[in-house]
């Protein structure tokens, strides 16, 4: 008789959960993505670079950067004060705020888009007192950021959020009895614990930023070399069966998103040593 | 306990600065992400009941709703199967690749929608691997209900996957191996023990996924062609009234997709609650 020692559990099912599962993935996700890198890679050095070094690509591309690492910023400080009254204080109405913060993740892009211009517009409720002041909005690369921050804050909030919930009110205590004041504590002492979650949540809101489209096409008017976001371009080469150029566009933003992602990993990953060491 | 020499520690900020940090992030959260929500409602009703029900019964209305719907329910079952196959393989077994395969599923969240859109008209489109091969047999799939599927089933991909994992990993298999043990088949071991622990975390991982269904843009904009009362969706829909400056029929049927958002927002307290007691 021969005994199989080596058998993981009793549990049942694992190949085809587990089969299943490859060979889903593998279908709708792994092959068609392939694809971009393939029709990049059939499509001959010179074409890539001609198209992703034409200048209204590069225009598009410096819209898109520009845009989303305004509005992270923006995103990382306003998310920072609404996580921080959040988990901090008490106060009437608090668990609606926290619900509230979700809508952007709930909301659907282009409902959120026409909803975003027709406050912005130069006729629309905000739009109005803006434009004499000499503030354009809409139509104009503020109001990319503008859409770019709604969609941005609840990556930021969701972030901070659990890392102020645990943060350590012992040490905080110390340092104020050592005489630090409010607000050398804060900096001192509670910022550097929240730097991470903060780093995540930037990385988080920008790399979505980057290819955001539904809530940015509206609003942004769409004017070539002024208010172009790159997703944008995809459709537009798209639209002229250019499909090799559409792959180049998208490979150069996959790789853009994927380099995000990897700083996320690793700045997690810093903090995680961070705390164990202290810990320790 | 003596307090010799020892000051009070603040354990707060002054009451000012706490009262200045939470109007600031409560009205911010109102600002920026309150009244994009609001005013797609108050537009919606501008012109009375009569007119909002008009807009959202008219005929391509309710062709896109009836779209937007079967799209939902291919899509949502399809993911379901999916997740609970992927969660099954990665929280009960150890195998090479557990890690590799975890990452791969989150690969739709951080891809453009618009490249989400891209990626199957590279594949299936006029010019892409299949198109030829489909054009001779007369099948067409972008630009088509086949095409719209397709594109939502990716981004909407990793939502179940994504909720069942960590419940699943935190419950542990002791219950099941015990039902095994006890000499339940696969089946019942699945209907009376996984089935009722992971319901309501399964059921939150549906209601994202229907959301997202419902309210995905970038991604079918990119492969559906726009065809009117044929592969319209409840946002291209939205799309096509406001660029027809139709703008209260527009917000009209953009009120039918917030009403959406809002239910998930209610029905996401509703079953975070749910585990929560489901776990003590």
């Amino acid at each position: 008789m021969q005994l199989h020692f080596k058998r993981p559990g009793i549990l049942p099912g694992f190949w085809p959960a587990y089969c299943y599962s490859v060979l889903y993935l593998t279908l709708i996700v792994l092959i068609p993505l392939s694809a971009v890198f393939l029709k990049t890679a059939t499509a001959g050095w010179t074409k890539i670079w001609h198209t992703i070094s034409s200048p209204r690509v590069v225009a598009a591309y410096e819209v898109s950067f520009g845009a989303s690492l305004a509005a992270a910023l923006a995103s990382v400080v306003i998310g920072f004060v609404i996580a921080w009254a959040l988990e901090r204080y008490e106060f009437p109405g608090k668990s609606i705020v926290d619900a509230l913060v979700d809508i952007p993740f709930a909301l659907p892009t282009a409902v959120a888009g026409i909803s975003l211009t027709s406050l912005y517009a130069p006729s629309g409720w905000l739009g109005r007192y803006l434009e004499p002041l000499g503030i354009k909005v809409a139509f104009a690369p503020l109001g990319i950021t503008v859409a770019l921050v709604f969609i941005g804050l609840p990556f930021v909030v969701r972030s901070v959020q659990p890392v102020l919930e645990d943060a350590d009110h012992e040490v905080e205590e110390a340092a104020s009895s050592l005489g630090a004041g409010r607000w050398q504590v804060f900096w001192r002492v509670l910022f550097p614990a929240f730097r991470p979650a903060l780093l995540t949540g930037f990385a988080l809101a920008f790399a979505r930023g980057l290819g955001e489209y539904g809530s940015v096409v509206f609003i942004s008017g769409n004017l070539p070399m002024k208010t172009e976001i790159a997703p944008l371009l995809i459709i537009a080469k798209l639209e002229e069966y250019d499909y090799a150029g559409a792959a180049a566009i998208a490979t150069a933003m996959l790789v853009a998103s994927f380099l995000m992602l990897l700083l996320i990993n690793i700045v997690q990953g810093r903090s995680r040593r961070f705390m164990e060491t202290k810990l320790s | 306990m003596s307090a010799v020499g020892r000051k009070r520690v603040p354990r707060t900020e002054a009451r000012w600065v706490r009262w200045v940090l939470i109007s600031l992030a409560v009205g911010l959260t109102i600002f920026f992400i309150v009244l994009p929500l609001a005013a797609v409602f108050i537009q919606a009703f501008d012109k009375g009941w009569a007119v909002w029900q008009a807009a959202v019964t008219e005929e391509n209305a309710r062709k896109a709703i009836f779209l937007s719907l079967m799209v939902t329910g291919i899509a949502v079952p399809l993911n379901v199967v999916f997740g609970l196959a992927a969660a099954w393989a990665i929280t009960r077994f150890q195998f090479k690749g557990r890690n590799l395969l975890l990452t791969l599923i989150d690969i739709p969240f951080g891809v453009s929608p618009v490249v989400s859109g891209l990626i199957f008209v590279l594949v299936f489109g006029a010019q892409g691997w299949l198109g030829p091969w489909l054009a001779d047999r007369d099948i067409q799939i972008i630009f088509a209900v086949p095409g719209i599927v397709l594109a939502t089933v990716f981004v909407t991909f990793p939502f179940v996957a994504r909720e069942l994992i960590p419940l699943m990993q935190s419950q542990g298999s002791e219950e099941e191996e015990a039902a095994i043990v006890l000499g339940a088949t696969a089946w019942q071991m699945f209907r009376r023990v996984t089935l009722p622990n992971i319901k309501w975390g399964l059921l939150y991982g549906v209601v994202l996924c229907t959301a997202r269904s419902l309210g995905e843009f970038g991604a079918v904009s990119v492969v559906s062609g726009h065809i009117r009362g044929l592969t319209n969706t409840i946002p291209l829909h939205v799309e096509i009234l406001y660029n027809e400056y139709n703008y209260t029929a527009a917000f009209a049927v953009a009120s039918l997709l917030s009403v959406v958002a809002v239910v998930t927002l209610l029905l996401k307290k509703v079953l975070e609650w749910k585990t929560r007691e489901a776990r003590t």
